[in-house]
């Protein structure tokens, strides 16, 4: 089984340590991760702000980049439900504009393949109980891909549960969104912050001391509001809880 | 008016940043969809078959669409063997101008309207005031906007912004003017207030000889209209008057009374989480010794055959203005509905409006950005409207300009003012994101500076860091680190 790590844009430039966590976890458990130099960006940022074409390109990379691995594994919601629900309308809406057969291919061949990380532990692996050590009262925030899109259900919570030392206290309003949407989040930047001050708040609310999600962008809103709040809870992103060990807490 | 927005708004960002500082109206919204979406999730949640009926649905819609030229002129006939007679309204000045005509020939000055989202659309009771004739909401919130000399915000519940004490001022001020009076001493207990509108409406039921109504539902088999609502109000308008003139946009049409039973269930669980609707009134033309001497049926399209020709928007002209995307959205919920500026608000008004009127104007191409793509709208609409997928194609539009169907010509239009910064930088970063080379350079100056990094942004970026931290930047991004420690090519 040959797996790719698909790091994403932004856990590459400013979370890189989830990266390594990811890294960390899957080796752990017995598997061998590559990572391939030639990936950069899903193109979602440009899909979702109406640049479709722009993001063509970028589709294309990530066909021939990943070309060759049984599994795509992604940690982040967002990216891995550009790939499954985007692609394949980059795909046929090209395809429609008679420019051919080339992304639609690209979206056959790697929508089945690319994996959100819980999927990957769960559905592949067949683990839930991935052997971590995470001694911290933590609270999870379902982000809307992840929940809405890909389906992920009870993934997550699974996982955390199985967590040694780990007290996993429940989100009131959990499965409303936190207001980043992308590009939404300067656009309209009044709602965007209301709506993360709200989810901040029932963070804090909860006592928990760390707020974990599968996504490092809704993160950087949810974090960048609680740290602006004063607020001492700390975002982590789930690979780095599941890669944490007695020896090595991330 | 234009076509479903209302002149001299400001684009969605501005008019959302003031009314989300509006703490009473905050207060107001939560309350109400947070009741209404629990109670909706409730509904629905006992259906064993939700899912297929949703299915079902959609395809029923999806289908009629298809051959709406059709069953278009099925209805017609059979309208008019019913009795009625059929009017076709290319768009709202023709339709404002049929109902107006057809109310002077009557020789009244006064209407009582059925709650409609059609007539609002074409702003009908602005175009009758123009030709004398006075238009009176019978609808409950409704009558509580008109009064208040206010505009609706939600498609169902037109005052959800408003609170009781709100409305017992409106009742206590205003009733005077349009008629009975409020009885003295009125306080904000609903019963009370509820009274009061009906002391109020009776008067008018009573003396009327006019109705305008819209219609939920076009059963194209025999021709029959239907109209749901939860008061009862309706129906008084449906039966006393003699003259019936209905607006109804062309995609109401269901083929059969067997699609009909879909739609039945689907509507009173998604929009008043209620099994079953209280007011289900349904007429074929006119019946001999039973209600409308006349009926009219004024068949709108206003945009809707442009929509249809774009095989991503068309999805829009499913809805059945159910209004459970309004109460789940996040977006509604802190903004309410004003702030859309269009007669179609929340998720629903954010593809629909601009697609009928087109985004030629500044309000209509900023409502496809009134939203997270957070999804929550999709998971509810009862007939599968993937509206998320529809503001990202509404949004290359705004961007990019392209091809649309203007009152059925093909046109290119040019892109909405403002996007060239955004173009730019859009197509700057897949450059960057298409050369890992660039991007690795890029990341290395951005952590070589990263001791240097503002707190807070200047231009755009302020818009980010005036509620939210930046994240640190790291000394080294993943590849680097991966390259320095996994990979013997070094870099
Ligand atoms: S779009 Fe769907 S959820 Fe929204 S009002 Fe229409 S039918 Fe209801």
């Amino acid at each position: 089984m040959r797996v790719a790590l698909f790091v994403t844009c932004v856990n590459d430039t400013l979370y890189p340590r989830t990266g390594r966590a990811v890294v960390a976890l899957l080796e752990r458990l017995g598997v061998t991760v590559e990572f391939p130099l030639g990936q950069s960006c899903c193109g979602q940022a440009q899909f979702n702000t109406g640049y479709r074409r722009e993001a063509e390109p970028l589709v294309a990379r990530f066909g021939r980049v990943f070309e060759g691995f049984d599994y795509v594994v992604t940690p982040s919601g967002s990216c891995t439900a550009m790939v499954r629900e985007n692609y394949p309308r980059v795909g046929s809406r090209a395809r429609a504009e008679g420019r051919g057969e080339a992304l639609a291919r690209v979206a056959d061949s790697v929508v089945p393949r690319t994996l959100e990380l819980t999927e990957f532990l769960v559905d592949v692996l067949g683990v839930t109980d991935v052997g971590a050590y995470y001694p911290h009262r933590v609270t999870y925030h379902p982000t809307c891909h992840g929940l809405r899109m890909l389906g992920l259900g009870e993934r997550p919570y699974r996982l955390l549960r199985a967590v040694r030392g780990l007290e996993l206290v429940e989100l009131p309003g959990a499965e409303e969104c936190c207001g980043f949407g992308g590009t939404f989040a300067v656009k309209n930047a009044a709602v965007s912050a209301a709506m993360g001050a709200d989810k901040a708040r029932a963070v804090v609310e909860t006592g928990a001391s760390a707020v974990c999600t599968v996504d490092n962008s809704c993160q950087m809103h949810i974090g960048g509001t609680l740290s602006r709040m004063g607020a001492a809870v700390r975002p982590v992103h789930i690979a780095e809880i599941l890669a944490s060990t007695e020896e090595e807490i991330w | 008016m234009n076509g479903g927005v209302y002149v001299g708004m400001p684009a969605f960002p501005e008019a959302a940043e003031a009314a989300v500082r509006d703490e009473v109206l905050r207060g107001n919204l939560r309350h109400a969809t947070g009741t209404i979406r629990a109670r909706r999730a409730a509904a629905v949640a006992e259906l064993s078959d939700w899912a297929a009926l949703r299915a079902a649905g959609a395809a029923i819609k999806e289908r009629t669409l298809r051959h709406l030229d059709h069953y278009l002129l099925q209805v017609e006939e059979r309208v008019t063997a019913a009795g009625g007679v059929v009017h076709w309204a290319a768009d709202a000045a023709e339709a404002n101008r049929i109902v107006t005509d057809l109310v002077r020939e009557t020789g009244e000055r006064e209407v009582v309207k059925v709650k409609s989202m059609a007539t609002q659309e074409i702003g009908l009771n602005e175009a009758l005031a123009e030709a004398g004739i006075t238009a009176y909401e019978t609808d409950l919130a409704e009558l509580i906007v008109q009064l208040g000399d206010d505009r609706p915000s939600h498609i169902l519940v037109p005052a959800i912004h408003r609170n009781r004490g709100e409305i017992r001022e409106i009742f206590a001020d205003r009733m005077a003017t349009w008629g009975r009076p409020a009885p003295d001493g009125l306080t904000d207990e609903p019963a009370e207030l509820a009274e009061a509108a009906r002391l109020h409406l009776r008067e008018k039921f009573l003396r009327a000889r006019v109705a305008v109504s819209g219609a939920n539902f076009v059963v194209a088999e025999t021709g029959t209209l239907a109209v749901v609502e939860s008061e009862g109000n309706g129906r008084m308008c449906l039966t006393l008057p003699e003259t019936l003139i209905s607006v109804v946009g062309i995609e109401k049409i269901v083929p059969t009374w067997r699609d009909l039973e879909v739609f039945l269930q689907l509507l009173p669980r998604s929009s008043t989480a209620e099994r079953m609707n209280p007011y289900t009134s349904l007429w074929t033309g006119t019946t001999e010794g039973d209600g409308p001497r006349a009926f009219h049926l004024v068949l709108l399209d206003n945009g809707r055959s442009d929509t249809l020709a774009d095989t991503v928007g068309r999805q829009a002209l499913r809805c059945i203005r159910c209004s459970a995307c309004l109460n789940v959205c996040p977006v509604y919920e802190r903004t309410g509905g004003h702030a859309y500026g269009s007669v179609y608000p929340g998720p629903i008004g954010a593809i629909l409006t601009p697609q009928l009127q087109g985004m030629e104007d500044e309000l209509a191409a900023s409502l496809p950005y009134a939203s997270s793509l957070c999804g929550a709208c999709y998971e509810v609409c009862p007939v599968a409207i993937d509206i998320p997928d529809v503001l990202v194609h509404l949004r290359e539009r705004a961007a990019n300009g392209g091809a649309v169907s203007r009152r059925g010509t093909p046109v290119r239009i040019r892109p909405a003012r403002g996007h060239a910064a955004e173009r730019a930088a859009m197509r700057a970063a897949a450059w960057a994101f298409d050369r890992p080379g660039a991007l690795r350079a890029a990341q290395r100056l951005g952590a070589a500076t990263r001791r240097l990094h503002p707190r807070r942004l200047p231009g755009p970026g302020r818009a980010w860091t005036a509620s939210r931290d930046l994240p640190t930047f790291p000394e080294q991004s993943f590849r680097d680190w991966w390259t320095r420690n996994r990979d013997d090519r070094q870099p």
